[in-house]
Formats: C-alpha cells, sequence, structure tokens
C-alpha cells in the first residue's frame, strides 16, 4: 500500500532511522545551476547570499528535490584565509595559487575569524534565509572541508603529500589549527540553520591515501571533528572510494557516507545496513551524455540496491552536478526517483546487476 | 639476473626513499643504469600504476613512488643523456584547471622511465598552442581534473588543426577515468588509466609519428 506523503525533512529524517519513508529521498546537489536560473554568471550569482537563496528555491521548485544546500563553492574555505578563487564561465570556481607557499609558514598561520569574514558571513546569511524560507519543510545541508583535507587548497596536493611524509611536525600545526577552524565553521553553520554539515574528506578516501594512513590521520581526525560537531553529519568523499574503509567510517560517528560510483551498492549496504546511511552515487561526469531512459535505468539501478530497508538517500557521487549535465537529465533522473523510489519499491533486488 | 623489480616495488610503496637508494647502489655492478631503469624501475612502476588502475594502491603511493623514483633516474641518466631513449619531443600541461598533482605524478613517472619532457604546468588554450610551435612539439599530454576544463580539450584539438600542427593528443584526469567516452568525444588520440599508461601510450603513438 502506497505510504501517505511526507515533506521532505520527514522523508529524509525517517531514511536516516533505517525506515522507509514514503519514497527514497532525492539529493539533486544542483549548486551552480541557480545562476542559469537567474540569468546570472556563475561568479555574479556566488556574490550574494539573496542570489543563492532565490537560486536553491527556484531549483527546488522546478525540480521537486529534497535538499537545499547552504554551501556556494569548495574554495570559498581558503578565499576566508586569504586564498586566491578563480572563476570559470562553465563550472565551479577553483581555489587558485595556494597561500601556503612553503612549509615553513604553518606555525604563523591564524584561522579566519569567522563573526567579521566577508564570505564566511555571506554562508551564514545564505543558510539563514533559506532557513526563515523553509522552516523545518526541507533539510538545508551546509559543508565544511575537513582539515585533513583542506590543505589540498590551502598549499596545493603535491606539497602537502610531501609535508605528510616528510614533515609530521608541520602536518600536526596544520591540523591543529584547521581542527579549531573547522569545528567552530560548522557550528557557526548549525547555528544559522543548517540541518546537518556534510564533512567533505577525499583524502581520507582509499583512492588517495592507504589505509594504514587513514587510520592514523584522517580516521582520527574525523572521530575528533564529529564529536564536536554539534548536528548530524555526512562524510563525503567526493567520487573516492569508501569500501575499503566503510567499517572505520562506521566508527567515525556520522550518520551518512557519500559513496563512490566506482563502488557496489549492493555490497556496501550489506555493510551499512541499520547502522549507517548512504548517499550516492550516481555518475555525476557521466550523467552529461545519459539519455532520458539511460538516466532512468541508473536511478532504478541504485535504488533497487541501497533502497530497500531506508537508509538510502539518492545522490550523484561527487557532491556536486557538473554544469554541462542537461535540464532534460535531471528532470529524468527526479521523475524517476519519484516512479521507482515509492515505497514499497517496486523493482527486483540487484536491478541490472 | 634476480628480478629485482618486486623488492624494489616495495621500497617505494613503503615510501622508503633510502631503501630505494641503497637497492640502487648495490645494484650497479649488476646493472648498466639503462638496464636499472629498463627492468627495474619501469617494471615497478608498471605494477603500481595497475595497482591503481585496479583501486588497490592510493594515489599518494603513486605521486611518491614517481618522485622517489624520478631523483633516483636523474642521478642515473641526467637530462640530456646519451642512454636517454630515442624520442620525439613531449611536453604536458594542465588545461585551464588548477588541479596539478596528475600532471606532476605523469611527469615524475615518464622522467622515471628515461624520458625528456617539457613540463608547461598550468596552460590555456592559446598558451599551450604557442609553446607546442615554440617547441615543435609533437606528442601532448593535457591532464585535467574539472570537466570544464576537460571539455576544453576540444577547442585546443581544433586549434591543433587549424594551425596544421602535427601533434598526438594523450589526455589523463578523473573526467576521462569518470567517463571512459569523454576522450573520443573530445578528440584525443588516446587516454591514460595510469602515469605508467602514458608511458605506454607515448610508445604506441611513437611508432605512428612521421
Amino acid at each position: 500500500m502506497k505510504k501517505e506523503a511526507m515533506t521532505s525533512m520527514q522523508r529524509v529524517l525517517t531514511t536516516l532511522g533505517h525506515q522507509e519513508p514514503d519514497r527514497v529521498p532525492l539529493f539533486l546537489l544542483v549548486v551552480m545551476q541557480g545562476a542559469r536560473e537567474l540569468g546570472l554568471s556563475i561568479q555574479d550569482y556566488f556574490s550574494k547570499a539573496e542570489y543563492v537563496v532565490e537560486g536553491q528555491l527556484r531549483l527546488r521548485a522546478k525540480y521537486g528535490h529534497d535538499s537545499l544546500v547552504g554551501f556556494l563553492y569548495a574554495p570559498l574555505e581558503v578565499e576566508a584565509w586569504g586564498g586566491e578563487v578563480i572563476y570559470a564561465e562553465d563550472g565551479p570556481p577553483n581555489s587558485g595559487q595556494p597561500f601556503i607557499r612553503n612549509a615553513e609558514m604553518i606555525p604563523r598561520l591564524k584561522a579566519p575569524d569567522i563573526g567579521k569574514n566577508p564570505c564566511l558571513l555571506k554562508v551564514l546569511k545564505t543558510i539563514k534565509l533559506l532557513k526563515k524560507r523553509v522552516g523545518d519543510e526541507c533539510p538545508i545541508v551546509s559543508v565544511v572541508v575537513s582539515p585533513f583535507s583542506v590543505p589540498v587548497m590551502q598549499m596545493g596536493f603535491g606539497p602537502y603529500l610531501d609535508l605528510m611524509v616528510e614533515r609530521p611536525d608541520l602536518f600536526e600545526k596544520l591540523m591543529q589549527v584547521n581542527e579549531a577552524f573547522c569545528v567552530e565553521w560548522a557550528n557557526a553553520q548549525l547555528e544559522a540553520g543548517a540541518t546537518a554539515i556534510c564533512y567533505f574528506d577525499p583524502v581520507s578516501s582509499p583512492t588517495i591515501i592507504p589505509r594504514e594512513v587513514y587510520l592514523r590521520t584522517g580516521f582520527t581526525i574525523s572521530k575528533n571533528m564529529l564529536r564536536r560537531i554539534k548536528g548530524p553529519t555526512t562524510i563525503h568523499l567526493a567520487s573516492g572510494r569508501s569500501l575499503p574503509i566503510i567499517n572505520d567510517l562506521i566508527q567515525t560517528g556520522t550518520a551518512v557516507v557519500g559513496v563512490s560510483c566506482f563502488e557496489n551498492l549492493a555490497e556496501i549496504k550489506s555493510i551499512c545496513r541499520g547502522k549507517i546511511s548512504i548517499l550516492g552515487n550516481l555518475n555525476g561526469i557521466e550523467m552529461r551524455r545519459w539519455t532520458p531512459k539511460e538516466a532512468e535505468e541508473k536511478v532504478k539501478e541504485a535504488i533497487s540496491q541501497a533502497g530497500p530497508g531506508g537508509g538510502f538517500i539518492l545522490s550523484d557521487n561527487h557532491g556536486e552536478i557538473p554544469w554541462s549535465v542537461p535540464d532534460k537529465t535531471l528532470m529524468a533522473i527526479c521523475e524517476a526517483a519519484r516512479r521507482w523510489g515509492s515505497y514499497p519499491l517496486n523493482i527486483p533486488e540487484h536491478y541490472g546487476k | 639476473m634476480t628480478d629485482l623489480s618486486h623488492d624494489f616495488e616495495q621500497t617505494l610503496l613503503s615510501l622508503d626513499r633510502l631503501a630505494a637508494r641503497q637497492l640502487v647502489t648495490a645494484a650497479q655492478n649488476t646493472y648498466t643504469p639503462i638496464e636499472f631503469v629498463d627492468q627495474v624501475i619501469m617494471k615497478a612502476l608498471t605494477r603500481i600504476g595497475e595497482g591503481w588502475e585496479r583501486g588497490d594502491i592510493a594515489l599518494s603511493q603513486v605521486y611518491m613512488s614517481g618522485r622517489i623514483c624520478e631523483e633516483l633516474v636523474d642521478g642515473l641518466l641526467p637530462p640530456g643523456d646519451a642512454q636517454r631513449k630515442d624520442q620525439p619531443r613531449m611536453a604536458i600541461g594542465v588545461l585551464e584547471d588548477y588541479h596539478l598533482l596528475g600532471k606532476r605524478i605523469v611527469y615524475s613517472v615518464l622522467r622515471a622511465e628515461g624520458f625528456d619532457l617539457k613540463d608547461y604546468g598550468r596552460v590555456t588554450v592559446d598558451e599551450v598552442i604557442a609553446k607546442v610551435k615554440e617547441d615543435h612539439i609533437r606528442i601532448l599530454l593535457i591532464s585535467t581534473l574539472m570537466l570544464h576544463s576537460a571539455l576544453h580539450v576540444q577547442d585546443l584539438v581544433a586549434r591543433l588543426k587549424a594551425e596544421n600542427l602535427d601533434v598526438k593528443v594523450i589526455v589523463g584526469g578523473a573526467p576521462f577515468l569518470y567517463d571512459d567516452q569523454l576522450w573520443r568525444e573530445v578528440k584525443a588520440d588516446a587516454m591514460g588509466r595510469s602515469a605508467s599508461d602514458a608511458a605506454k601510450l607515448i610508445r604506441s603513438l611513437m611508432g605512428g609519428l612521421a
């Protein structure tokens, strides 16, 4: 029997409680696409909280997905530290030249003052305005880049890997300053009205570091951070693999894990069932050229593998839908999520595999 | 000769520079420098690349292995050494993207395998065209992380053709791994899934160069 319709918030909370809601929640993470709705360049769009709020609300009205995003762009965090942001016309803003130009600068680093920093205040204003508009009807997901992963933008990926291996003393100092900022920044966003924090931690993925390194670095750090963040969290590995560390991720205290499109959702589900929820794992890159029929098949496949019993939020695997994914594909994904995601599910288990 | 490449691979995966160096020193009487590069370093890096493609080896291990080998090979075969391979003029760059790690890994691994190539760093389409002309480049390796940068490879290939530049373009990076049809769509000549894959592709493309 078809279940009574729920609000997005009820739908998400039910699935996070490992129960089946009315249908599988969909986090369509359209972060930049509001610019297109408002007829603005991506740079102009992100210049004002009011634009982002209007863009987010219009996108949700159009697609009917189950989340609003209190997040603007990843390099905003390094912008707050004085780093450079490079805008593109057809993609997300990128971090430019790292502001830690050599490791010896690390002991002198001072974290930004959240109460005075214009770009951080813009994010808080975005969250507050979204909250004012939707109340408790829809979750507002905000983001922090983990203390362990943000150095990729602070100092560049290669120099950061060198630091980890060659300068453990300075690595520790960098973690200390980043950890203090991360907790304060996450809690400020929760206070502003964010429902949950996406703890973006791609460097912890076994795609980037071996598990033995993760256990003495990213794992310890995330456990400590999640304990101090005063709200629910999702650890997102941003397309990186999670399976070799999935039991470790469960131990961090996260409520949700964002998983890669290269991983078998059914296998992940068999480990996570009843313990943590899964977010994922549509291939956002390949999505560009999916036909509506292919989009429907991919959605069906994901739902059949991870949907039974709840504990699943359908999303892309990276945490941000690329600018070049056509509107008709996004529409097809949303339509398929509503059609095939209604509980009780009516798709053969492990469909397409 | 005993196959040293397995021991050498282990020193790389445990990021043990010193042990790797000691292994090179100990092998001096058994291998010529070029033999060591071909029979030990290349074999070890190839297996590490294959491990990365399977998801068994992490990117940080590929990166550090490449760096350690690059330093060793620079000692064994200094740039311009006559024993370095006979090869076309090559360059590598990151197209309109600020993520340099992938390029750095491929650059290190190729140099560790005895190739000489120019490092263009981060370049726009206009910049890369000017450099390719100036340096008479025949094989161009392009790395990207962002999807929109990967899509701009198509503009680069069109410009190379419009300027009558006979250059083979090899692409690599996350967007091409996540969509294995993308390299054809942007009209590249080949796509590398790993740094050691790049070396194989260069060797195969070298055969087709006039």
